[in-house]
């Protein structure tokens, strides 16, 4: 996020200068100092961070400074030109500049440019150019004409681009504009001819450039307020000829278009750039950093007393004229990430906050609340990217969705047949999912109930399924959905649902928990049931199912066997028949799966209780059987698991058990085929006990044991190692 | 492109291939350091810093906005134990405590300002009026005392004032809340909580809490801790588990959440007063949050949203910046955990975070004796190191030929905390400091029995130190007190004579909190808590160069011998070289910011407490923090963020060992942890003093037993 700090004025005093503000500021080879130079005779060398003058230089009455003072950093000496052809060199000990070194040129001079790490050179009005130390040793040799006549410099760069020097400047001539590169290493002076597009009118009227690893990237911002980028190769391929080069809008109507003069434009790292001018709405002048690469405005700063449309920066500070002060802003430009480029919108699409949605939000996660808000923030960024006009031209037509699917979907619900919205849907999850995602999943499976109601011929069943399958659904979200699946009897949608939805009320659940006891297995045998839960077990289901059931029913209804002792005794008796019966599932494999689902779902005893007591008796047999077979199976192994995927687990197992007991207990307790199983489970109760209080006993001594190994490993207090750092 | 600027590149003397070379650790574990219980914490919003009250009467300042680092502490006291911290009247920090005073403490000068006695007996609990409330002209600030009154004291600017006495209660008052509005005060005490009307200080409710306790009916209901709510409620929480909602107009009782087996002992609610946090003896911390009952309905409910338990003992306090939950209890650690859903970005924020270990030096070293120094609470102790003859390749323990020492047990007089402490390089000096004195001990060896002797009569400006140090040929001694000033004294045999005082700059009242002396002792490096780092020419007792102030305060500095690079680390994990003759950043240290620290450097949670130099490789800088220690290699290229910064594997072959040698500056080890002090004795052997967590659990008082089997 870059950001414009609080700024100063440099000079109490108000620069002497005119309205066409200071010539130029320029670094010295002093960190925090830099020189000003007026627009008439002064050039002066302020240190920054104290805001104050160290040092005034001024040229004799008459005389007028035409180019801005730079530092040789070679050496550490100032150099200007006054009167267009005069040199002066001086060094900080100087204090007249009649005194000081003088070279008379024969040409006039444009600008000086100097930078660390290399001389400073002499770009001429004629566009020739020379290397300080070559023009001194020779201060009246000829000098050559480069541009044509009426051809006017009107902007100029000097970088280093692998330790060569590279100086770039740009001309115009009757509306057109030329750039020339001159590179040093090479002595190639290569000249392109920048063509304005399609916004012919438009003049350019600010330019900055940086150098971007193989092109020298020229921003210019247009008299229409938008800023163009022209990359400009390093390398030509062919450096003789004149070549056409075109620019692209990078950023739109950043001031307005209206302003004639007092715009700038300075690239300040690779994503930001620094404007100088009246933004769109406001009249007053403003300074703004804009982030290039998501096109936002980072900053800006109101500048109510006008500006002469001038902008330096060196290092991190950047300098202008306001009202009649000279100015400096320091600014920061941190690393452009897109949620630092969205600045303060929040809910930005950066890929960490995304994954930071995985944690449960209490506050916006209902339903709809989070839903209407997050859709709005949705719709509410594009809009204002709209609304500044920003669009990189590159990627317009990419990025320019006629209706996006998510409206379309919601349309096709409304009215189409069943296979168009399946075609839409599949459309729609293709497309990358947004933040308000399952708020659109929700108001779609909404639609389709709504329609299903005023239709009843309509059951879009697979659409259902896919929707229910994106995993971002819950009950809240479509109220209907269960009730729709219950009223139908869908198990394989009840199933759907009790997997992947957090929230389900247990009235629902019991509901479900009903169905799934009470539904015919030849109904069954027809749904496609995911069996993962059971994985393992089927087989053994396949082998005896019904009549192993059957079976054990007939076993238990046994009206004379109606005391415990009998059926205790009757368990010794028959080990055979009891080991049998702990192989065999009471339960096909299907009813089975969907029984998992249930004891997989989320619930409050509570809230439960009350339900599971409509349950009719021998339902409650049954499931109690299945439950104890499973709390068999699980402890057939020592870690006391099911096999299979995710199968339930012990704690479901035995919760669901006392769930049931506790629900229905005096009708439990009445049934003669429950007998038996009501007494293995208060055997394992009982062995439970026994085992929690012995391992209660021993906890102490299993700390102890711990404690000693523990200091056996920390015995050592002091040791010489020998350690190798790679 | 600075490079006419005068960078002293000092002659590379070994090749990279050659390696960092192997080292002989002194492996260290006999530092019984064991932090002090967290008894209050008080967050303040306005400045973003969080204050920590330790059972030792230590009080920290952490900032929150700077990478959580502890910038100041004010040492303990033995008779000062502290019950209630707050910040008032923006950002006066104030504690009160059983010794039934209030203090404040002055944040610039890192002192205590002044103690009053509020005449109530010990006090359990204190409280500010709230920020922008109308009613109020002044702040006021609320204690509760042990004899059951509640005294209202006037926040002047310079001191407070005793103002009026509230209605006497029957028994203490342990927990105080204002209502937002200033209006009403809610009371808890033992069995019941008060609600006082400020303006006629009487009590206008009483509400009787339940003593029972899972049916069973305790001796006592202890009211920890109360918050008042803008809309009246009052929410409690008391020894019998129990988090209560109170209505302050009709007195009633509204819902109860039963939430712990055991006391809940602290609350903190957020500013918005849609969050609060409750913290239990069990260790667990509980969040509550105001949400809807039904999607779009206004009709809220507080609901138990997250438990957190990231504590072993009791969560003595709480607090509730906008973005986190912070505890802290009797197992030492503060533990500051986001609420994910308030923070955006993924960055320092949003990481679990728990401060256990100061952030600041405990150990000092005396290189050639090869002694250590370590500072404890109420005394120094002295080790020397043992020696081995045997060598051995990675990995290896050496046999110990000789065991390491305990020379030297010195018990400091007084109730006062040691502030900080210092041994001289050559080992016969050894310094410390307390809140208000300042000792100096002259110690003659003479075969194993070693001589100390006090060296009296120390000058009147010599009162307290925030930090010492001696220069490396010991016959300097730098001192920064806590004015300020920074006082140079030359020691001779046995005496000592004062050289200079550098005054601070004029209009800063910043105390300095670290020191570094060039080798040559002929530059002091001193650096406060937020301004630049200053430097001092010794030789000519002059301001050398100041600096560039940065936004993260200053957590170790050091200056290279030979090219007197000063080495700076910020709390944000940036380390910067200095170079004190060019009144510049070195080369290196513009190029590594231009091209940034590797990602996995700048998310570590600990900051660097202290870097040193490998005498015979300048290229070499040696730092560590609580959780690694790194000698960077100048002369390799610097890691980029798709580099691999840290590889715990071993190497596999030479080739291997070749390439990782070469393949980046950064040579990272995390063996030892958590590391309080490292240092280079000479150039082949290293010293680290590590603190086992194991080891400071096994000295805390065991915490409440769960059942772990069966219900």
């Amino acid at each position: 996020m870059a950001a414009l700090e609080e700024g100063f004025t440099l000079t109490a005093v108000p620069l002497g200068s005119g309205p066409d503000g200071p010539l130029g500021v320029e670094q010295s080879d002093k960190t925090d100092q830099f020189l000003v130079t007026d627009s008439g005779r002064t050039v002066i060398l302020y240190k920054v961070s104290d805001q104050k003058p160290l040092g005034s230089w001024s040229v004799k009455q008459g005389q007028i400074i035409t180019c801005p003072a730079v530092c040789n950093f070679q050496t550490g000496e100032y150099i200007v030109v006054h009167d267009n052809k005069v040199l002066r060199i001086w060094s900080n000990e100087d204090v007249n500049l009649d005194k000081v070194f003088k070279a008379t040129l024969s040409a006039e001079v444009y600008r000086i440019h100097s930078i660390q790490g290399t001389e400073p050179l002499v770009l001429f009005k004629e566009g020739a150019i020379r290397g300080l130390e070559a023009l001194l040793a020779e201060p009246q040799q000829k000098i050559e004409t480069v541009i044509s006549d009426e051809e006017v410099i009107k902007w100029t760069k000097f970088f280093m681009v692998f330790r060569h020097p590279v100086l770039i400047f740009i001309t115009e001539k009757h509306g057109n504009y030329f750039a020339y590169v001159q590179k040093f290493n090479s002595r190639i002076l290569s000249k392109y001819t920048l063509l304005l597009g399609q916004e012919e009118k438009s003049a350019a009227q600010s330019f900055s450039a940086s150098v971007y690893r193989k092109f020298i990237s020229l921003m210019s911002l247009s008299s229409d307020g938008c800023v163009y980028e022209t990359l400009i190769p390093i390398h030509p391929s062919d450096p003789e000829k004149n070549q056409k080069i075109v620019r692209s809008l990078l950023l739109k109507s950043v001031v307005s278009g209206s302003a004639r003069s007092g715009v700038a434009l300075t690239i300040l790292d690779q994503d930001h750039v620094a404007v100088l001018g009246p933004p769109l709405s406001a009249s007053k002048e403003c300074l703004s950093i804009w982030n290039t690469k998501f096109q936002t405005l980072q900053a800006s700063k109101e500048l109510p007393q006008g500006t002469s449309g001038q902008l330096w920066y060196h290092g991190e500070n950047l300098f202008m004229l306001h009202g009649k002060f000279l100015t400096v802003i320091p600014y920061k430009c941190e690393v452009s990430s897109l949620a630092g480029a969205l600045g303060k919108l929040k809910h930005s699409q950066d890929p960490d906050i995304h994954a930071m949605t995985h944690f449960v939000n209490w506050e916006t996660s209902q339903g709809y609340g989070l839903g209407s808000e997050n859709s709005e923030q949705s719709k509410r960024i594009p809009n204002q990217f709209t609304e500044f006009q920003l669009r990189r031209r590159k990627i317009e037509a990419s990025v320019q969705p006629e209706v996006p699917p998510s409206t379309q979907l919601l349309a096709a619900v409304q009215k189409d047949s069943e296979k168009h919205i399946e075609v839409e849907l599949r459309k729609f999850l293709a497309v990358k999912r947004t933040p308000d995602f399952h708020t659109i999943i929700g108001d779609v499976v909404i639609g389709l109930l709504g329609r299903y109601k005023a239709e009843p011929s309509f059951y879009p069943r697979n659409c259902l399924m896919q929707l229910i399958q994106t995993c971002v659904l819950s009950y809240s979200l479509c109220p209907g959905l269960m009730e729709f699946a219950l009223e139908k009897t869908d198990v394989q949608i009840l199933q759907l649902c009790l997997q992947q939805f957090p929230d389900i009320p247990e009235s629902v659940t019991c509901a479900c928990l009903k169905i799934f006891l009470s539904i015919g297995d030849d109904s069954l045998q027809e749904t496609d049931i995911n069996m993962e839960s059971v994985s393992d077990y089927t087989a053994i289901i396949q082998d005896g199912e019904i009549e192993e059931q059957t079976e054990i029913l007939q076993n238990g209804f046994n009206p004379e066997e109606d005391n415990c002792e009998n059926c205790a005794q009757e368990l010794t008796e028959k080990p055979q028949a009891a080991a049998e019966e702990s192989t065999s599932c009471p339960v096909t494999g299907k009813r089975a799966a969907l029984l998992n689902a249930i004891l997989h779902s989320a619930y409050s005893e509570t809230f439960l209780l009350p339900h599971l007591k409509d349950i009719p008796a021998q339902h409650i047999t049954l499931f109690l059987q299945y439950l104890y077979f499973l709390y068999l199976k699980c402890s057939e192994n020592a870690t006391m698991t099911l096999p299979g995927i995710h199968p339930p687990t012990l704690n479901q197992i035995m919760d669901w058990i006392c769930l049931l007991l506790d629900a229905n207990f005096t009708v439990v307790v009445m049934l003669p085929e429950a007998k038996r199983l009501l007494l293995s489970l208060y055997k394992f109760v009982k062995s439970q006990i026994s085992i929690c209080s012995e391992l209660n006993k021993i906890e102490v001594s299993f700390r102890e044991l711990q404690k000693l190994n523990q200091e056996k490993t920390n015995r050592e207090l002091y040791s010489i190692e020998v350690l190798e750092l790679f | 492109m600075w490079g006419r600027g005068g960078e002293r590149r000092a002659p590379r003397v070994a090749s990279p291939s050659a390696g960092m070379g192997e080292f002989k650790v002194h492996r260290v574990r006999f530092f019984n350091y064991v932090p002090s219980g967290i008894r209050c914490v008080a967050y303040n919003n306005q400045s973003n810093r969080l204050a920590v009250s330790r059972t030792d009467g230590t009080v920290e300042i952490y900032n929150l906005s700077a990478n959580y680092f502890q910038e100041k502490f004010f040492p303990g006291h033995e008779s000062r134990a502290t019950e209630a911290l707050c910040w008032a009247n923006g950002q006066r920090l104030f504690s009160a405590g059983l010794n039934g005073e209030i203090i404040e403490y002055d944040l610039q000068a890192l002192n205590i300002k002044y103690a009053m006695d509020a005449f109530g007996g010990p006090i359990w609990s204190m409280a500010a009026s709230p920020n922008g409330s109308q009613l109020l002209v002044s702040k006021q600030l609320l204690v509760g005392c042990e004899d059951g009154s509640v005294k209202l004291f006037q926040i002047t600017p310079d001191k407070i004032q005793f103002e009026r006495n509230f209605d006497r209660q029957k028994s203490r008052i342990l927990s105080l809340s204002w209502h937002p509005a200033g209006t009403h005060i809610a009371a808890g005490s033992i069995d019941y909580i008060s609600v006082f009307d400020v303006k006629s200080g009487s009590a206008i409710h009483k509400m009787l809490v339940d003593r029972q306790y899972m049916g069973v009916s305790k001796r006592k209901c202890i009211i920890w801790g109360v918050a008042f709510l803008s809309d009246g409620t009052v929410i409690s929480v008391d020894s019998a588990g129990k988090v209560q909602f109170w209505d302050s107009a009709t007195g009633t009782l509204v819902k109860n959440h039963l939430i712990a087996n055991a006391d809940v002992q602290s609350i903190a609610i957020s500013d918005q007063e849609d969050s609060f946090v409750v913290g239990t003896a069990e260790g667990t911390v509980f969040h509550f949050q105001l949400v809807s009952v039904t999607s779009n309905s206004s009709e809220k409910r507080w609901v138990r949203t997250k438990p957190f338990q990231h504590h072993t003992h009791d969560v003595r306090a709480v607090a509730h910046s906008p973005i986190a939950l912070i505890s802290g209890g009797t197992d030492t650690h503060l533990v500051i955990r986001p609420l994910m859903e308030k923070v955006e970005v993924k960055n320092y924020d949003a990481a679990l975070r728990k401060i256990t270990f100061p952030h600041r030096r405990l150990v000092s070293c005396a290189k050639k004796k090869q002694l250590l120094l370590f500072q404890f609470a109420h005394h120094l102790e002295l080790w020397r190191l043992g020696s081995t003859v045997a060598t051995g390749k990675n990995g290896d323990t050496l046999p110990l030929s000789k065991n390491a020492d305990h020379l030297l047990h010195l018990k400091t007089k007084g109730p006062e905390n040691i502030i900080c402490s210092c041994i001289s390089p050559c080992g016969s000096w050894i310094a410390y400091s307390t809140a208000s004195r300042f000792f100096l001990y002259r110690l003659n060896y003479d075969h194993d029995n070693i001589n100390l002797q006090r060296v009296s009569k120390m000058p009147a400006f010599l009162r307290s130190a925030l930090q010492i140090l001696f220069s490396e040929d010991s016959a300097k001694l730098f001192v920064a007190s806590n004015q300020g000033s920074l006082h140079v004294i030359r020691l001779l045999e046995g005496s000592f004579k004062h050289l200079h005082t550098f005054q601070p700059q004029s209009g800063t009242v910043e105390s300095m909190c670290l020191l570094a002396v060039s080798p040559d002792g002929n530059w002091l490096a001193a650096s406060g808590t937020s301004a630049g780092v200053h430097v001092y020419n010794v030789k000519q007792l002059k301001l050398h160069c100041t600096v560039p102030a940065y936004n993260f305060p200053v957590t170790a500095l050091a200056i290279a011998p030979n090219t007197n690079n000063l080495v700076i680390a910020h709390s944000d994990q940036q380390v910067f070289e200095y170079s004190i003759p060019d009144k510049q950043y070195t080369q290196w240290s513009r190029t590594i910011q231009k091209q940034g620290f590797h990602h996995l450097w700048l998310q570590r949670d600990t900051p660097i407490t202290h870097i040193s130099f490998h005498p015979k490789r300048p290229m070499h800088i040696l730092l560590h923090d609580a959780y690694m220690f790194c000698i960077i290699d100048k002369s390799l290229p610097l890691p980029n963020d798709k580099t691999l910064l840290y590889n715990p594997l071993p190497p596999t072959n030479e080739s291997d060992i070749i390439r990782r040698r070469t393949a980046h500056a950064f040579k990272i080890s995390k063996k030892y942890k958590p590391l309080l002090f490292m240092d280079l004795l000479d150039e082949r052997t290293l010293v680290a003093v590590e603190r086992p967590l194991d080891d400071i659990i096994a000295q805390l008082p065991p915490p409440i037993k769960k059942k772990k089997f069966g219900t």
